[in-house]
């Protein structure tokens, strides 16, 4: 009762969330605009360049809302389950999706298995009705039934928080701007080079790319703290923690998630599909380097210790008694939580 | 000429908050009888698993048949209770109680004998059984929440004063409070 998580919550999440993918969206135009007006400068077409540029950011937006999920789950290789006619395998995951699906009262998503030893899950979608869960055959292997319950009721929190939908646009737009300044970037270098060489021969032909990979660099030198902003916004510690709140809210078993918690930190294998434009889709970051090399400033999650300790918090409020090896991880982060 | 239009306001303003509260009480209404239903389907999953498992056990246990005669009496109980709908949703959950502890005692029972634990067919129905029964749980849980949410909304103003007249009644919750608590006691017995 007490762990409840009462309507209005999670109402409000659905607001916000809806409000901060239109943002996005906004501010996707807005970048490429301006990448598309430096480029029109730059190469006398002036507002053709910003009229092509819109449109690739407003295409780009309508793909990752409809396709999005799907070039996700393709990209970490995850491979989907018949739902109705589960392989021997994979029969008590899908029963335990089922429940969480029953317990929210949200429709059965489809559900994924990426062949990886490392555990891990996440959720992605555009909304409840048409959202994907997808865990790792280490997580399905690693964990007992009611650690899996945990986890399933944190994406199933993603999934009803409408949380998958911005997270999926960060994966898919940032994806693709990264991408897309990765490539000018190098494109800059490349050509710079080349430039220089034909500087001779044709001045100026020379001198208007130069002013192109001049203004470009500009630009890009403005998205790129953008980009590291929004990332960092796609997984608030807030969200986190509000999921880990309500997947208790459906389970009511706080020591379960907490388990499992412990468990996937722990775990030494690296999951290999994740990269930087997916990680923070996943229940735990998946890139234990990175995270280790930058503690603050980049943290895309809250740390594990604060996580237990704030599981801890409701199980003592539950009356469910907390088991001693996790009281001691929950301990063992007093420095950290910022 | 401008009191009329005030008139015209007030009364274009009352209509339009009637449409919103009777929609609103619809909705509502009809997540309370899809939740039922949903706890209904699980039930019955739950009624039709029952026979299987007593069959597939009846040839290990000999020496426990009456703990098998006890279940399958326990189902028909509930079988029958189940029948009277969403009105009679106290019986239901009374027989439905019953029913968990004795399928937990079979359960219990079940641990004794090796030879059903190396039993393929058993373990399957042994996991069908435990969703189901983690599945009845979570819909209860969540049609409480849902007649929570429903039972709030025609007893608080201003919906109170009409909803009644117009045939929104509260409903039953499905078990009151143990149901909350019972949820984890059964998953710790089940599933270790």
């Amino acid at each position: 009762m007490s762990a409840s998580t009462a309507p209005t919550t999670f109402f409000r999440e659905i607001d916000h969330n809806r409000r901060q993918s239109w943002l996005l969206v906004g501010v996707v135009v807005v970048v490429l605009g301006l990448l598309g007006g430096a480029i029109g400068y730059a190469t006398g077409v002036g507002w053709v360049g910003v009229g092509i540029a819109v449109a690739i950011a407003v295409l780009l937006s309508l793909g990752s809302f409809f396709a999005g999920d799907q070039l996700v789950l393709a990209s970490s290789g995850a491979k989907e389950i018949d739902v109705a006619n589960p392989p021997e395998q994979y029969k008590q995951f899908v029963n335990v999706v089922t429940e969480m699906s029953v317990a929210s009262g949200l429709p059965m998503p489809r559900v994924y298995v990426i062949d990886d030893t490392a555990p891990n899950a996440f959720a992605t979608g555009r909304d409840p009705q048409h959202a994907s869960i997808a865990a790792t055959t280490g997580l399905l292997e690693k964990l007992d039934r009611e650690e899996l319950q945990g986890v399933i009721g944190h994406e199933m929190s993603h999934v009803r928080n409408y949380d998958i939908r911005f997270t999926l646009l960060v994966a898919v737009l940032v994806g693709s701007i990264a991408l897309l300044a990765d490539f000018f970037l190098r494109f800059t270098f490349w050509g710079g080079g080349r430039s220089r060489s034909s500087n001779s021969d044709n001045d100026r032909g020379g001198g208007g790319l130069q002013a192109l990979i001049f203004v470009i660099a500009i630009v890009l030198a403005i998205i790129a703290p953008i980009i590291a902003r929004l990332v960092q916004l796609a997984v608030s510690r807030r969200r986190e923690e509000l999921a880990d709140v309500s997947s208790v809210d459906l389970t009511r078993n706080p020591v379960g998630l907490a388990r499992a918690l412990k468990a996937i930190s722990d775990d030494p294998e690296v999951l290999e599909v994740a990269n930087r434009a997916t990680q923070h889709l996943y229940i735990v970051n998946p890139i234990k380097s990175f995270e280790e090399r930058s503690k603050s400033m980049w943290d895309t999650h809250p740390p594990i210790p604060e996580r237990i300790r704030v599981l801890e918090r409701i199980a003592g409020q539950m009356g469910v008694s907390f088991p001693p090896e996790l009281e001691a991880v929950a301990q063992s982060g007093g420095g950290q939580g910022a | 000429m401008p009191s009329i239009w005030i008139l015209l306001i007030v009364i274009a303003v009352i209509a339009l908050f009637l449409v919103f509260m009777y929609n609103g009480l619809v909705r509502l209404r009809n997540m309370v009888d899809e939740a039922w239903n949903q706890i209904s389907v699980q039930l019955k999953r739950r009624h039709d698993l029952i026979p299987n498992l007593v069959n597939a056990v009846k040839g290990y246990m000999e020496f426990e048949q009456e703990t098998l005669t006890k279940v399958v009496d326990a189902r028909n109980a509930a079988v029958s209770a189940q029948a009277a709908g969403p009105g009679a949703a106290a019986q239901s959950a009374q027989a439905e109680n019953m029913l968990s502890g004795m399928l937990r005692q079979l359960f219990a029972l079940v641990e004794n004998y090796p030879q059903l634990k190396a039993n393929e067919n058993v373990m399957q129905l042994q996991e069908e059984l435990t969703t189901t029964e983690n599945q009845i749980g979570f819909a209860r849980q969540h049609y409480n929440s849902v007649v929570r949410e429903y039972n709030t909304s025609i007893q608080t103003f201003p919906n109170a004063l009409l909803a009644g007249l117009i045939g929104f009644r509260p409903r039953d919750y499905f078990q009151i409070e143990e149901a909350d608590a019972a949820v984890p006691a059964v998953d710790l017995s089940l599933h270790t």
